[in-house]
């Protein structure tokens, strides 16, 4: 499974959708998923890849980590996990 | 309730980040000081967020011995300080009969956080097989209300309440209920928190609600919650027993509203604000108009002030354009199940003193938080009546009406 496969399955699960069901243009709340739903998933991206993700639930806009769609968050985590292997 | 014993308030105490008393705590809301810095604690470095409103410069030997502090966790210590600061008020004893006629209602979220996360420490991290023989008596959520019924003579109806944010409330409101129905004549109450152990701040961290750099309710610029420590506890009394024995007479508690949202286990219903506030006026007999000064929830998270302010506008009507609300967890921190019950001192210092304590840290205003939130500035004023807002995790409401005396 590649990273974006990885987010995908991550999201799908939070959303108890089919991966293949999940779009790279929906939003969290598309999906159905709420603010504590998002908090849990973020949670399980930062566990899978090993990574620490600035998100902040009161200004989400202002954490520096796109969540405004599905394609946004991969992208967002790819950033994260290349920032993590330039560092080490 | 027509024929209902009236309650008051005869004693309070306190310690929090803004002082180890009540005088103390009440000159820092009056000038709009700040308890809220870097956290002192074992293995910070780790944390994320690194500052709240801790207690400082305390020393637990200056007020127990040793065989009590190994019994104490810090939230029992906290409860006893603030007790004793009450009881000393109030004058009132609790001998014979008395002391059956009389109990202790607290509120703790965490009871003894503390001690846990010490016990856990051992025998996960260091790999010990065996933890301090007084561990579950000092971790118990019961275990402060105890050790005040202990040490006062308090021997009718005492429990401790536990509905995260809005304990401390709950608790006062049970307290005035018991007395007001005749069951108590005096109760010790309020609430007691120590949650800023590692553990403690770790587990907040995970919710991603917590500010890492201050908490500014109401502000366009706020970005979470920031958490205190401490408690407060006050002497309610049956009012012609405190007048009989000619107590000084703080405040009167004329009621009490508690909802639940049924809604979301985090995020917060106006739906269920609304209905709190409106039972406390209800059952103190209050019109909004009556009211001069609401001491809100106002945690700091953009969830909380949003729905908050929603709910006072839908209450107050028009009247809110001349209400004063404020948010003194800019200044102490949320002590989660103790948080109530340092806000009731801004509520009795607003009757009694005409002073009204200031939201601090406010930067810029909200649209979504249209109300006059005594920004930064302690303001003169004269308020006969005021609620004091406690709206949990979990969706419980918990609100009380002060009157002046």
């Amino acid at each position: 499974m590649d990273l974006r496969e990885k987010v995908i399955a991550i999201i799908a699960d939070q959303a108890m959708l089919e991966p293949a069901d999940v779009m790279p243009e929906q939003s969290p709340a598309d999906l159905g998923i709420d603010s504590l739903g998002l908090v849990e998933s973020i949670f399980a991206i930062e566990e899978a890849f090993d990574i620490s993700v600035p998100f902040n639930a009161n200004a989400p806009e202002e954490s520096g980590f796109d969540i405004s769609s599905v394609g946004a968050i991969v992208a967002a985590v790819e950033r994260l996990v290349q920032d993590r292997h330039a560092a080490a | 309730m027509t024929g209902a014993r009236r309650v008051v308030i005869t004693g309070s105490g306190t310690i929090n980040s803004l002082g180890h008393d009540v005088p103390t705590t009440l000159a820092a809301m009056r000038e709009g000081r700040c308890g809220i810095g870097p956290l002192d604690l074992r293995d910070a470095e780790r944390l994320s967020v690194r500052i709240g409103g801790q207690v400082r410069d305390f020393d637990p030997q200056a007020h127990f011995d040793r065989q009590r502090i190994v019994l104490y966790d810090r939230f029992t210590q906290f409860a006893l300080i603030a007790a004793a600061e009450a009881m000393a008020q109030s004058g009132i004893t609790f001998d014979g009969e008395a002391g059956e006629m009389s109990g202790v209602v607290l509120g703790t979220a965490g009871g003894g956080l503390g001690t846990s996360d010490d016990s856990y420490r051992a025998v996960y991290e260091e790999g010990k097989n065996r933890v301090h023989p007084f561990v579950v008596p000092k971790l118990m959520n019961n275990a402060a209300a105890s050790h005040v019924s202990m040490t006062y003579g308090l021997r009718g109806p005492s429990f401790t309440v536990a509905t995260a944010c809005a304990s401390s409330n709950h608790a006062m409101g049970l307290a005035f209920q018991m007395i007001r129905s005749g069951m108590c004549r005096a109760m010790l109450t309020g609430g007691s928190e120590a949650m800023l152990c590692f553990g403690g701040i770790k587990a907040w961290e995970g919710l991603r609600v917590m500010s890492k750099d201050g908490c500014r309710p109401f502000s366009a610029t706020r970005n979470g919650m920031v958490q205190g420590e401490g408690a407060a506890v006050f002497v309610f009394e049956e009012y012609e027993h405190a007048r009989a024995r000619g107590a000084e007479i703080l405040a009167e508690v004329s009621g009490f509203g508690m909802t639940a949202d049924a809604a979301d286990i985090v995020m917060p219903s106006t739906e269920g604000a609304v209905r709190g506030m409106r039972a406390a006026l209800t059952d103190a007999g209050l019109t909004p108009e009556a009211v001069g000064y609401v001491n809100a929830h106002g945690t700091g998270t953009t969830a909380n002030d949003r729905s908050e302010c929603a709910a006072v506008a839908q209450v107050f009507g028009p009247a809110a354009e001349q209400l004063m609300i404020s948010s003194t967890k800019s200044m102490h921190g949320h002590l989660i199940g103790a948080t109530g019950a340092v806000e009731l001192l801004a509520c009795i210092m607003a009757l009694r003193e005409g002073v009204i304590a200031p939201t601090i840290g406010y930067e810029a205003p909200d649209p979504e938080c249209p109300l006059d939130v005594v920004p930064n500035e302690a303001r003169e004023a004269r308020v006969e009546a005021v609620l004091s807002n406690a709206f949990a995790f979990g969706g419980m409401n918990a609100v009380l009406a002060l009157k002046a005396a």
